[in-house]
């Protein structure tokens, strides 16, 4: 099964790099960007077929492994293999 | 009478600070001192523990973060648990809060740049093992060379921190004084060292290692290496 971590900053957090990308952009006309935050995009490829038992499994090695938790939240995507 | 036991510099693909304190503590220090592969299972009988400065695993995911899991790292909490001294330099100090060995986490640099130059830093605690040697209020000048290094705790638990007296090392000016402008990467409350509460894990931005042989100038970050040495040997 494929699973898609997104991680995000969280809002008490700055983002130096959101930014100077804001800053980037509206220097090239967009002025109405008023705001960007920059996060993570993970995709994997998970064994097993079971949507609740992939989800605890990636959950937990997400807390463990691929956020901080205190700086960074995180939503998981599941996407069934096409059979 | 010295210590038999070494103190254990752990080595992990990526660290690039490992020979600088293997040769402050052997050479300068005079003591035992041995490198441990991070694929080790164990510190062997380690006197105290030195994750050194470095980009372990390339920084991937985040500083610190794939270093934490590594198989040696087992071993250097448990000894940690135990009462045993581990400093944690630049990136060892962002792989001792991903262990959760230290609270709070090194994120990028505010300005966003890798910033390598020397800095300030003012000593707030003169009674650690790590740092018995200088005085309270005592300024230093040693360098700095990270890219993540804006040291971030909520409030409410800087303010834990500081009531606990946890924080060793702030950045300041030339005279001590702690200001924003002093402060090279955003860290909170201009914070460049930290220790856990039982006083026994270390964990600093600044590079003591690259200001210790009297060559490479005033060697300020000695007496960090000689207060460990001394108490490691029970001085």
């Amino acid at each position: 099964m494929k699973a898609r971590v997104s991680i995000r900053l969280k809002s008490a957090i700055l983002d130096p790099q959101g930014k100077t990308v804001q800053q980037a952009l509206q220097q090239m006309g967009y002025s109405d960007v008023s705001s960007v935050r920059i996060g993570k995009l993970v995709e994997l490829e998970v064994g097993g077929n079971d949507p609740i038992e992939v989800r605890t499994k990636v959950e937990e090695f997400s807390r463990k492994l691929l956020t901080n938790p205190l700086m960074e939240t995180f939503e998981i995507e599941l996407v069934r293999d096409v059979v | 009478m010295l210590s038999k036991q070494p103190i254990d510099v752990v080595v992990f693909p990526g660290s690039n600070c490992d020979h600088d304190a293997f040769d402050i503590i052997g050479r300068m220090m005079g003591h035992p001192v041995t490198e441990v592969w991070h694929q080790a299972d164990d510190i062997g009988n380690a006197a105290a523990v030195i994750l050194p400065g470095g980009f372990s695993y390339g920084d991937y995911l985040r500083s610190g973060a794939v270093a934490r899991f590594a198989p040696v790292m087992d071993s250097v909490v448990d000894f940690a648990k135990n009462g045993g001294p581990v400093l944690g330099i630049c990136n060892g100090f962002q792989i001792l809060t991903e262990a959760g060995m230290l609270p709070g986490v090194l994120m990028r640099n505010s300005g966003l740049r890798f910033i390598c130059r020397e800095i300030y830093l003012r000593v707030e605690r003169d009674d650690t093992i790590f740092t018995r040697r200088y005085i309270k209020g005592q300024v230093l000048k040693i360098p700095i060379a990270h890219n993540e290094g804006n040291f971030y705790l909520p409030e409410d638990q800087l303010d834990e921190l500081e009531a606990n007296n946890q924080v060793v090392f702030r950045y300041c000016d030339r005279k001590g004084n702690v200001t924003p402008e002093a402060n090279p990467n955003g860290a909170a409350r201009n914070i460049a060292g930290i220790i856990n509460r039982e006083g026994n894990v270390m964990g600093m931005m600044p590079h003591p290692e690259r200001r210790s042989d009297p060559l490479l100038g005033k060697p300020d970050g000695a007496d960090l290496f000689r207060s460990l040495v001394d108490h490691v040997n029970g001085r």
